[in-house]
């Protein structure tokens, strides 16, 4: 009969390792924040840093343009990765060519593409060379600032594209399972394809899609590699201004640093809870002709 | 979708030709030089994924066996829990690893590094994993004891054949996951850990294009080839 003591001891040495590891680091990452940082020769609890942050208008900066550039690169992902997968289904059936396609750009790291996008889309990428070669532009700074720039433009885009392909494949999953028979059954009924997309496949298909989405978008809000690589120091993305001040030679900086830090946890933390909350209720919309 | 995949660079390329101005692969024989630190970055790289992925692996499976085969109070709280790593920023624990690690001398080493990339590698294995259980009826197991098999028996011509898929899926991410870690060997590595991101930024940033595409196909190839192995075994259901 299997015993209680065999389970946990199957599960002490992950529980354990994440505990020390993650719980520990965001542990003491919160006491650091707090006050406790010896380093800098503080021992007493103070929200000091915090409200530092507060009043910190870079940081307000980052923050706005993190929100805002994860929130447009995951629901332009969702979309167009809904999209992709509606477009693929019905060759997806007979073929695995599709899911091939779409899981190249997700075995490239996301360095990679950072660069690969430069090279591509860059003032100096081919791009733009071949529009020199075409006569439209004569020189590298006419080429339209994708990169380096203060809208973001190259970080969506280069999230959109590389988040896409996982948004379709997790939905052309989920419209595989489900099939045809709802929407056959629906258009029998006289349904347009409209209807039958609003009120069939789109509640069916919903709920792998936002959480899909949902995940999508905490990575994007904590990410560090690509706006490091395509933006710009202002406004940085939080992920690229924390880091920038935990590893600045001014140790006072680190405290803070680190309560961005621990912000941006909550911050993810919250997006997530709020959005299981919504989806929940989008998601009781169930077709009615069951 | 434009397959930027399959871009050879690694030439001395001046706007605005189209085309190189000259072919050249001094970027390849530097890259491979033994000057350059490619090599030890190449080698340290592959090290620290590889123990990561041992590691995580290892530890997942009996854990992932427990959550998908039993039924206790809190388990969905449990797995909330353990994917938490993953969806929550890798900036702040990192940051608090960071501090940690001080203390106990573990910074600026490959060890320290290893234990910082399992935080997110850990939750991905034990997820793919757990499906990988949750495909397998428990009683197969149950059915080749009462044939008289002893339990390591069981385990390697049942279970094991079973779920390899899902392991090499779980290996190869957890691959993946630790080839691919920049900010997290950046911060907890110092200067002194130099994995093939770290230096492969470090050329994007302030030198030789050519060399730092050379370096991105260095980086990218084994990545591909980690994912393409495991790519047929993969179902994106949720």
């Amino acid at each position: 009969m299997p015993r209680v003591s065999g389970a946990v001891l199957s599960l002490l040495p992950v529980l354990l390792l994440l505990a020390i590891l993650f719980g520990g680091g965001m542990g003491i990452a919160i006491m650091q924040s707090v006050g406790y940082f010896p380093p800098a020769g503080e021992n007493s609890f103070t929200l000091a840093h915090y409200k530092e942050l507060i009043a910190d208008t870079e940081l307000r900066a980052s923050l706005v343009v993190t929100l805002l550039w994860a929130s447009l690169a995951s629901a332009l992902s969702m979309i167009l990765g809904l999209a992709l997968a509606l477009a693929l289904r019905r060759i997806a059936a007979t073929s695995r060519l599709p899911g091939l396609l779409l899981q190249a750009p997700l075995a490239i790291p996301h360095l990679a593409i950072a660069i690969l996008a430069l090279n591509f889309l860059g003032q100096s990428g081919l791009v733009s060379r071949i529009a020199y070669a075409a006569g439209l532009i004569s020189e590298p700074a006419a080429f339209p600032e994708f990169f380096h720039d203060s809208y973001g433009l190259g970080i969506v885009l280069t999230y959109t594209y590389k988040e896409t392909p996982f948004v379709a494949l997790v939905a052309l999953a989920m419209l595989r399972r489900i099939g045809n028979d709802y929407e056959s059954l629906a258009a029998t009924l006289g349904a347009s394809p409209w209807q039958r997309f609003r009120h069939v496949t789109l509640p069916l298909v919903a709920p792998p899609l936002v959480s899909a989405t949902l995940i999508v978008f905490a990575f994007l809000f904590g990410a560090f590699e690509v706006p490091f690589l395509l933006g710009r120091t202002y406004p940085a993305m939080l992920g690229v201004l924390a880091q920038r001040r935990f590893m600045s030679s001014n140790l006072m900086d680190r405290p803070e640093a680190i309560a961005t830090g621990v912000l941006m946890a909550l911050i993810a933390a919250t997006a997530v809870y709020l959005y299981l909350r919504l989806s929940s209720r989008f998601v009781g919309e169930r077709p009615t002709l069951f | 979708m434009a397959l930027l995949a399959a871009y050879s660079f690694a030439r001395n390329w001046y706007w605005p030709s189209l085309l190189p101005f000259s072919w050249d692969l001094y970027a390849w024989q530097y890259v491979f030089s033994e000057e350059s630190e490619v090599l030890d970055a190449l080698s340290a790289s592959f090290q620290i994924a590889v123990a990561v992925t041992v590691i995580a692996v290892a530890i997942s499976l009996p854990a992932a066996r427990v959550l998908a085969w039993r039924r206790f109070p809190g388990k969905r709280q449990l797995l909330f829990v353990l994917l938490l790593p993953v969806l929550s920023p890798p900036l702040a624990a990192t940051m608090g690893l960071h501090g940690m690690f001080l203390r106990i001398g573990l910074t600026g080493t490959a060890a320290g590094v290893i234990l910082a990339h399992l935080i997110p590698a850990v939750p991905y294995a034990i997820l793919m994993l757990t499906g990988s259980f949750t495909r397998l009826d428990p009683d197969l197991e149950a059915q080749a004891r009462t044939l008289g098999a002893t339990r390591w028996h069981v385990m390697r011509h049942v279970t094991l054949p079973a779920i390899a898929p899902g392991v090499a899926v779980a290996a190869s991410f957890a691959f993946l996951i630790s080839w691919s870690q920049y900010l997290t060997t950046l911060l907890i590595g110092g200067g002194e850990t130099r994995t093939l991101p770290i230096i492969l930024v470090s050329f994007q940033s302030g030198g030789d294009p050519a060399i730092a595409a050379a370096l991105c196909l260095v980086f990218l190839i084994p990545a591909v080839i980690a994912f393409g192995s495991v790519a047929r075994f993969l179902d994106y259901g949720t």
